[in-house]
């Protein structure tokens, strides 16, 4: 008897109890279910919410292996001055960092949603899958595992669970995780000693020059330091920069980016106009600086210098726009509102960046921003919609 | 008006005027259940200390405020009403203001605005038209005190957690060790939850307590 025979039967054992959800999804994660619908004519697709889930992970899968290759390949780097890329011992210290983080946010997240699910005897929801992997993508590789847990816990139960589970959240949960880190322990989620592994530690137990510097190009021309060489565009595009574990390697990014596309999931709209969005205020910001408006005296100096087209490769905003933006549930659904939403994600990324050093990154706060914002868009769209074709009824009766 | 009449008749403490008090502390909580006074509860609930004089305060304004209020009521004229509860509670909180600055001028300076800000506090003027206005000073000021406690209450759970959390001490004592020394639990790698010190949070745990009442007491969930 196969394993999917034996869930079959636990799964028929505890119809009707407590744990009926909690069967019913192992059985339907790992195989087809075994019910389909009764009457009426269906649309024959293969794709469910839990491919489309997995169709996102994929896409992710390269920025993961690459981020842990860089987690070791940063660490080598501040400590020797020099590293290969694509050693063993890069990818384990990798591994030892992000594989603990992802078993964290699986397991408390979908810990949550089981517990959820039998409470509120609802089927489990496939939402935490792309969740739980975006998690560890955007956090700094040192980040202790129990904090990381709370605030998966926070996210979940609060940004989730509470306006009524996958689907009817307005906030992307994983933005909501990582911001609720960010206001919690602000000394563990920016600032210049946690985006390097060991730099927490090295601080502490070195002190003086041999001390790992932990800082991101962000962090450093916030504070207006000249970014070494190694930190030019090409590496900012290859991702050979410290950072959020997965949000390094634009060239990645866009790779997943162009898988989403491909499969139909990730919207394109969004993620061109959030480009454009970006560039039109890195370029308002390039211009401010070339009509000497603003000088090297000004602490905004360094990041409204910056050429708007490395803003893209740098920090997380590539990670945002692709994996975050497009996130079907919080996102605005009309094509108009969507233009309309990528577009001020990437403008507002941009503005947060420059004028608010605190937070060097800005996606993240554009992003919640906007999927507040989402619903709104769309009424409007519609509404205009609606006008746009009352009009066009009234020529026609006149 | 219509008890007014029978007042004589009914005990000091008769199960009526106990309702007064009780009511409002959990099933018609001004907070919780009216929704009201919301602004000082997020803003000074990040310390103990602070909730707690805060709600002594109020209970001091209103208590007084509605004894103050139902003897008037026969002598305002209805149209300026509104004025007339201003001036008493403004005379109340300036009382309430000195006799903080005077005795305890460190944490004066924390509630700085908000003291001043009582006189809004949506509760004081709701309690002064609703009941003050209409029953006796007795009714009034139990319903006073039992309005103002329930207000004070959530203020210190709310308090007591966001403390707790957010700066690991209850009333300025350090309950979890001690941060810089790293003692205690600090030592075992935790750390303070900056967040709960922020209002955002003041108003999910807020939130979260309204949550948690009304799933205690179904007829408080409202059906629109």
């Amino acid at each position: 008897m196969g394993l999917k025979q034996n869930l079959h039967n636990l799964k028929e054992k505890y119809r009707g109890t407590k744990f009926e959800q909690g069967f019913n999804a192992l059985h339907t994660f790992l195989y087809l279910p075994n019910t389909t619908t009764h009457g009426g004519t269906h649309v024959k697709d293969a794709t469910d919410l839990k491919r489309v889930m997995n169709t996102v992970i994929m896409a992710m899968i390269p920025v993961l292996i690459f981020g842990m290759f860089n987690a070791g390949y940063q660490h080598y780097l501040q400590i020797n001055g020099t590293a290969e890329f694509l050693t063993m011992d890069n990818f384990i210290i990798g591994l030892k960092k992000v594989v603990p983080m992802l078993l964290v946010s699986y397991g408390v997240g979908l810990g949550i949603e089981f517990i959820f699910a039998t409470v509120k005897k609802h089927e489990v929801e496939e939402g935490y899958l792309v969740t739980g992997m975006l998690v560890p993508l955007i956090m700094p590789v040192d980040l202790p595992l129990w904090m990381l847990a709370v605030a998966v816990a926070f996210g979940v139960v609060i940004g989730k669970e509470l306006f009524g589970g996958t689907g009817m959240n307005i906030l992307n949960p994983a933005l909501t995780i990582r911001a609720f880190l960010f206001f919690n322990w602000a000394a563990w989620m920016s600032g210049d000693k946690v985006w390097v592994h060991g730099a927490v530690d090295g601080v502490k137990k070195i002190s003086g020059t041999d001390a790992i510097s932990g800082e991101t190009v962000l962090g450093a021309l916030a504070a207006n330091k000249p970014l070494p060489e190694n930190w030019d565009a090409m590496n900012s595009f290859l991702g050979f920069i410290p950072g959020s574990i997965g949000e390094t390697s634009t060239l990645l990014i866009l790779v997943g980016a162009a898988f989403l596309i491909l499969t139909g999931i990730g919207s394109a709209r969004i993620m061109l106009s959030a480009v454009i969005g970006a560039a039109v205020m890195g370029l308002i910001f390039n211009g401010i600086v070339d009509a000497n408006v603003i000088t090297e005296s000004s602490k905004f100096y360094s990041l409204m210098n910056f050429p708007f087209w490395q803003h893209l490769l740098v920090g997380g905003i590539a990670f945002g726009i692709v994996f975050m933006a497009t996130d079907p549930v919080s996102a605005a659904q009309t094509s108009t509102g969507k233009i309309i939403y990528g577009f001020l994600i990437g403008f507002f990324s941009i503005l947060i960046r420059v004028f608010n050093p605190a937070y060097p990154e800005g996606v993240m706060m554009a992003i919640l921003l906007l999927n507040v914002f989402a619903p709104t868009i769309d009424h409007y769209v519609v509404q205009a919609n609606v006008k746009r074709r009352m009009k066009r009824l009234k020529v026609k009766t006149t | 008006m219509a008890d007014n009449l029978n007042v004589e008749k009914e005990p000091l403490f008769s199960k009526k005027n106990i309702g007064l008090v009780k009511d409002p502390l959990v099933d018609n909580n001004p907070v919780t259940v009216q929704v009201l006074g919301i602004c000082s509860a997020l803003a000074i609930t990040a310390e103990l200390k602070a909730s707690v004089i805060m709600a002594l305060s109020v209970i001091f304004v209103l208590a007084a405020g509605n004894v103050l209020i139902s003897l008037l009521r026969n002598l305002i004229p209805p149209s300026i009403r509104i004025i007339a509860q201003l001036v008493v509670v403004a005379a109340l909180v300036i009382i309430v203001d000195l006799t903080l600055k005077a005795y305890v001028p460190d944490l004066a300076k924390k509630l700085s605005v908000f003291v001043g800000l009582i006189i809004t506090n949506c509760i004081i003027m709701g309690r002064f038209e609703a009941f003050a206005l209409g029953n006796g000073p007795w009714k009034s000021f139990l319903d006073g005190v039992g309005n103002a406690a329930g207000y004070g209450l959530i203020l210190v759970i709310v308090g007591f957690f966001r403390e707790l959390l957010g700066s690991g001490k209850l009333f300025g004592f350090p309950v979890f060790g001690d941060p810089v020394e790293k003692t205690g639990l600090y030592a075992l790698g935790y750390e303070n939850n900056g967040f709960m010190l922020l209002a955002p949070m003041a108003l999910i745990t807020l939130g979260l307590i309204i949550g948690f009442q009304r799933s205690r007491n179904k007829s408080l969930i409202e059906t629109n």
